[in-house]
């Protein structure tokens, strides 16, 4: 194993510290227990945005935090859930009093452990929903599964949230805005080259030289099958196929069309991806109407892209458009 | 022992123990159908755990020894299994409730209610691949047990055993919760790593409660309780 660290224990610890030395006008790193929040925060009169999960996915949720878009971040250990004490520091920390939205990922311990920090809140006077985001088309049998996983679309529901929360909306009005945005939203990804968990030391599975996992989650779950590597265009084809025809997405709807690097995948490549994305999309008479293209939502070095599809209406595109500033994410402002 | 207060200290001393002494092999379990962190994070919440009843008072009830460890867990376990332990332990407690020691009765009320908060948390079924196949034979063998006039002992270790077969037999099965569940029938000939931590937790109670039936290991038993402090 090669990485970048001092001690494959304190990566959390390290990086965190980084970040919020080098984002300092943006966001406040705490210790003890261990959250990101807003450097204003709380926000006074403003319904408040929380996530977080496993560590290893930046800058999701950290850099998502900021004006417009994240109130609070809680960050586990690599690909490990926080537990509710952190969760519920952080959703403490930014509570103005207009309640607090949790938004996250569908993954069991992610799951259990907001919902557990939820109902100690709810027990101090403060007022959360919650938001599960399950945008990953590649779990096909999700009644017998622990149900579609929470990816890259979840970036989509923080922006979008986020922005109707700084114009105002009360957490009715956020909540439901979140999970309109997480209806629309669907996604799927491909391995090429597993990540190391750094206190784990080797990759978190192994992929032969010709071969692909088609439909891998964030942290490098098996997806819909291992099938040999083919090239870019025959991958996003084989991506694209299952996210269109799920929701489905028909001609003359307007999307985000958003192309995720994993993190070990150059954006020269995300962009191939994007291209050929573009061509299908344009055959079938889908509109992208916006584009995100880069490395937001990742799994360590795991060599991969995702693609990500949200068909908007008018009052989404306008909060996807909407200001934003944080250390990830910045325009309008 | 009588299931008391020293018990109760003792059982977590030896799930710590046993938790360390299977760490490697929790992992090694979980890297097959998990992420292989299953190990790891039950030993740093054991290790909590012996700190916080550290703390409490030499007369602590079981039921509040139980409720302390239930809360070291959730803060420090992180993934499913914080919550999910923490959650039976915590309905443990509820059960044993301020009783100084348990009876063979009070001891199938507080596996069943460890059970109903890991379902109730979890909202797994018996079959799902998940430490509720250990814990739902637990509670039966506990039940039929007391039933036929046993010791607490006997009612532990026949609990414990009942878990120990659970974890085992849940290797042919298609996981239906958790992460394990994305591997579809993949998952196929291993064990829930869950469902075997259950299992070595309840032998922890059952060896504990064993420790101190004869007379000279009764002492033993009380000086490795008074340890813990």
């Amino acid at each position: 194993m090669k990485k970048l660290i001092n001690d494959p224990h304190a990566v959390v610890a390290e990086s965190l510290a980084g970040f919020g030395a080098a984002h300092g006008d943006i966001v406040t790193v705490q210790g003890e227990p261990q959250y990101i929040v807003r450097a204003d925060a709380p926000v006074e009169g403003k319904v408040a945005l929380v996530s977080g999960g496993g560590s290893g996915h930046e800058p999701l949720h950290g850099g998502f935090v900021g004006r417009g878009m994240l109130d609070a971040a809680v960050p586990g250990d690599v690909f490990t859930s926080p537990t509710p004490d952190p969760i519920l520091a952080a959703t403490k920390a930014v509570d103005s009093g207009k309640g607090v939205l949790h938004i996250v990922k569908n993954y069991t311990g992610d799951v259990l452990n907001f919902e557990t920090a939820a109902e100690f809140a709810s027990a101090d006077s403060i007022e959360v929903r919650s938001v599960i985001v399950q945008d990953d088309v590649a779990v096909q049998d999700s009644l017998y599964t622990a149900g579609r996983r929470g990816v890259a679309g979840t970036l989509v529901v923080e922006k979008v949230a986020g922005a109707a929360a700084e114009r105002g909306d009360d957490l009715e009005g956020v909540t439901a805005i979140a999970e309109r945005v997480s209806s629309q939203t669907r996604s799927m990804g491909v391995a090429l080259h597993a990540g190391t968990v750094p206190y784990a030391g080797v990759p978190g599975f192994e992929l032969p030289e010709d071969e692909i996992e088609l439909g891998v989650g964030i942290h490098g779950e098996p997806g819909r099958a291992r099938v040999p590597l083919e090239n870019a265009d025959a991958i996003v084809d084989k991506l694209l196929e299952p996210i269109v025809s799920d929701l489905p997405y028909a001609s003359g709807d307007r999307v985000l069309l958003f192309v995720n690097g994993m993190g070990g995948t150059p954006l020269s490549e995300l962009y191939i991806v994007y291209r050929r994305a573009a061509e299908v999309l344009a055959g079938k008479g889908i509109e992208v109407v916006r584009s995100l293209v880069g490395s937001f939502v990742t799994s360590l070095e795991m060599q991969g892209a995702s693609i990500t599809l949200t068909r908007f209406d008018d009052e989404m595109l306008e909060l996807w458009d909407a200001p934003v500033h944080t250390a990830a994410l910045r325009w309008g402002c | 022992m009588a299931l008391d207060s020293a018990w109760s200290r003792e059982w977590m001393r030896r799930a710590a123990d046993v938790i360390s002494e299977n760490r490697a092999e929790l992992g090694a379990l979980d890297r097959e159908i998990g992420d292989g962190d299953h190990g790891e994070n039950l030993e740093r919440g054991f290790h909590a755990v012996l700190e916080k009843i550290g703390a409490l008072d030499g007369d602590a009830t079981p039921g509040a020894v139980l409720k302390a460890a239930a809360m070291a867990l959730v803060s420090t376990v992180g993934g499913a299994s914080g919550p999910l332990y923490g959650t039976a332990l915590l309905k443990a407690a509820d059960a044993a409730g301020d009783a100084a020691s348990l009876d063979s009765a009070a001891v199938v009320a507080v596996i069943t209610a460890a059970r109903d908060g890991v379902v109730l948390r979890g909202k797994a079924e018996s079959g799902d691949k998940t430490m509720v196949d250990a814990w739902t034979p637990a509670v039966d063998a506990a039940g039929k047990a007391s039933e036929a006039g046993k010791s607490p002992a006997e009612v532990l270790r026949a609990a414990a055993d009942a878990a120990a077969a659970g974890a085992k037999a849940t290797e042919p099965l298609v996981a239906r919760k958790g992460r394990a569940s994305y591997l579809g029938e993949r998952a196929i000939g291993h064990r829930d790593p869950g469902a075997q931590s259950t299992s070595l937790l309840l032998a922890a109670a059952a060896d504990a409660a064993e420790a101190g039936t004869g007379g000279a290991e009764a002492g033993a038993g009380a000086a490795d309780a008074s340890e813990a402090d």
